[in-house]
């Protein structure tokens, strides 16, 4: 019980920092991306690919660093990881998205999200092969923290959780205390309003699928390497982020935030009752109670 | 020769049976403007149910009522029916990107009852023990599969008169009047929720007598029926044919499926062994690329839809129509 209260946090942090990039993308650009997920994707994959290049290049990064599995070259690695996967956002945004954008309806950008996460996935398959993947071959074995009840942790999952948090708390401060961060805001409130004062749209939509490709691509890296990597891991999280989004309100970040540990805790304590067969129906039920309850989420706000 | 009619047979069974949940999708999406992400849940609730309405006793799962064909069809529809009115009780009236989600996990969450639940419907192996009609009187060859794309073609042309008169009603004007501007639908005293509400279910009763044929064609149906790829292929058959045509939705659902098989027949006749494997990767791919490219470049379809002038005087209809 406690251990899946644990589980629950680690697999939150995860969570929330893929929700925090969707639920700025749904409220500034007005569209449910489906596509989201699959950023995750991508920068686990990108990771990986230069994670081998650089621990070819300079073997002494290859060393792990104390009792983690993740090694120096990883985690230089990961910063790549999170570069590429922005401008991935930022491209994928101004070849498709914003062609959608201009010929049809909000809704036509959710079903050119899904088509997007179609192709992304299958080509990750395609080239990276459709079996799963780790970072290290390492076996880090688990510490105990307490005998009874018997709680479990690695130290890939305490970094991962750590990293969230200071990857939250830097993002906090990047929208309450700079102005970058007030004009993003402007735009989420009131788009037109922002730019009559002088916000460049299209520079913020930048800002924001950057911002959101870098959380996805760090909660990319820190999914494979809590668990495993797989071209499947977008299809796996796309409806549990949803759910955070949701749980949080859309359009609120720390909504996000709390929605993601929410639902990361949820998710694993329902697994004490459930069968493990039914965990991908488990966000849905999340969904459907919030729906219930509080139709417009934590921090929402009710808009048409 | 007898082979290759056969054969077309077959094939124009299944792709008219999607049609018909093309049709369904038409009426929720094209016509009312509703997303419907899970698709497959509502067809796969339409087919389950049919198996185990008009089946015989199976040991280790739910069934045994053996009612008669078109009942346990019918009681298909309406538990597809029933399915999309709770969620559409759920998410209609929020903002419209809440019923994509909710759809979407519906289908997730329908597909893994399904693996799951052995008490209900046989878990991962699904769901057999179903006698086809007439069966005994003709056995599983040719003239089984001839008479029964007769019927679904009957059934087809059924549901395509249905929509073309619904669309065509007072109805129907309501529906596009709520599709294209809500507030003004609400100033002239209709209730839009209620409205959606009623296209969304009705289409899923579309979707489920769809997903009803299919089982039946088949005798057989398991989770890997409802797996979530059907749901894109029913899209890019509506968005390739024309979202708001159903003449549009029929041509897409021939032409994806047409698409759909001769590109797996050419991967598997053509295509060295280890590609093969990626035969459904290399598929989806397709299946995505014509989703976002027909959104890039003809958002409309190949048959857009056809502006209807809701004048009186029906004479001058045709006309003023072509003008638009």
């Amino acid at each position: 019980m406690i251990q899946s209260l644990l589980d629950g946090v680690l697999v939150g942090a995860i969570l929330s920092l893929g929700a925090i990039g969707l639920t700025m993308a749904m409220h500034i650009l007005r569209f449910a991306n489906f596509s989201h997920a699959e950023l995750l994707s991508i920068g686990a994959y990108a990771a990986l690919v230069f994670d081998g290049l650089f621990a070819a290049l300079f073997p002494l990064l290859s060393e792990a660093i104390g009792p983690l599995s993740l090694t120096w070259a990883l985690a230089a690695a990961i910063i790549v990881s999170m570069a590429i996967t922005a401008i991935s956002a930022i491209l994928i945004d101004r070849v498709v998205f914003r062609r959608v954008r201009a010929l049809g309806g909000e809704l036509s950008m959710v079903f050119a999200s899904f088509g997007v996460a179609l192709v992304i996935r299958n080509f990750i398959s395609l080239i990276f092969g459709l079996k799963t993947q780790l970072y290290s071959e390492d076996i880090v074995f688990a510490v105990i923290l307490s005998q009874d009840p018997l709680l479990l942790v690695k130290p890939d999952q305490v970094f991962a959780l750590i990293a969230a948090l200071i990857i939250m708390l830097a993002l906090h401060l990047f929208l309450s205390r700079t102005t970058l961060g007030y004009a993003l805001r402007a735009v989420a409130e009131n788009p037109t309003l922002a730019e009559v004062n002088g916000i460049n749209l299209k520079r913020m939509i930048a800002v924001v699928w950057t911002i959101g490709g870098g959380l996805a691509a760090f909660a990319g890296v820190s999914y494979g390497l809590t668990n495993q990597i797989s071209p499947v891991i977008g299809r796996d999280l796309v409806l549990p982020i949803f759910a955070a989004t949701i749980v949080g309100g859309i359009g609120s970040v720390y909504g996000a935030v709390l929605g993601g540990f929410m639902v990361g805790i949820a998710a694993n304590l329902a697994l004490v009752v459930l069968p493990s067969g039914y965990s991908p129906a488990v966000p849905f039920l999340i969904i459907i109670l919030v729906l219930l309850v509080r139709p417009n989420g934590l921090f929402g706000e009710a808009r048409a | 020769m007898i082979g290759v009619i056969s054969y077309f047979v077959f094939f124009a069974t299944v792709a008219s049976i999607l049609a018909i949940a093309v049709l369904g999708l038409n009426l929720q999406w094209g016509n009312t403007g509703l997303f419907n992400g899970g698709v497959v849940a509502f067809f796969g609730a339409g087919g389950y149910a049919t198996l185990i309405l008009g089946g015989t006793q199976q040991a280790d799962h739910l069934g045994g009522y053996d009612l008669p064909y078109l009942l346990a069809l019918a009681g298909g529809a309406a538990i597809a029916g029933l399915l999309a009115w709770v969620v559409g009780v759920l998410t209609l009236r929020l903002r419209h990107d809440y019923l994509a989600i909710a759809t979407f996990g519906v289908a997730v969450t329908f597909e893994s009852v399904m693996r799951n639940a052995e008490w209900l419907a046989g878990g991962a192996k699904g769901v057999r023990g179903f006698e086809r009609p007439f069966r005994e009187a003709l056995g599983d060859g040719f003239s089984y599969n001839i008479l029964f794309l007769c019927f679904v073609l009957l059934v087809g042309a059924a549901v395509y008169v249905f929509l073309e008169r619904l669309i065509r009603s007072p109805f129907g004007r309501l529906l596009r009047a709520i599709r294209e501007d809500e507030v003004a639908a609400r100033s002239l005293g209709k209730f839009p929720d209620r409205v959606r509400l009623t296209a969304f279910v009705a289409g899923a009763v579309i979707m489920g007598v769809s997903g009803g044929l299919y089982a039946t064609f088949y005798a057989f149906i398991s989770p890997q029926d409802v797996l979530p790829i059907l749901t894109f292929q029913i899209w890019a058959m509506l968005i390739v044919g024309g979202a708001g045509n159903n003449r549009g939705a029929i041509l897409g659902a021939f032409l994806i499926w047409g698409g759909w098989t001769a590109s797996g027949w050419a991967l598997s006749r053509f295509a060295p062994v280890d590609v093969q494997l990626y035969t459904g990767t290399l598929q989806f791919i397709l299946i995505g690329f014509i989703i976002v490219g027909m959104l890039m470049w003809r958002p409309q379809g190949l048959l857009p839809e056809r502006l209807v002038v809701s004048h009186s005087g029906a004479r001058n209809k045709h006309q003023q129509g072509r003008k638009e």
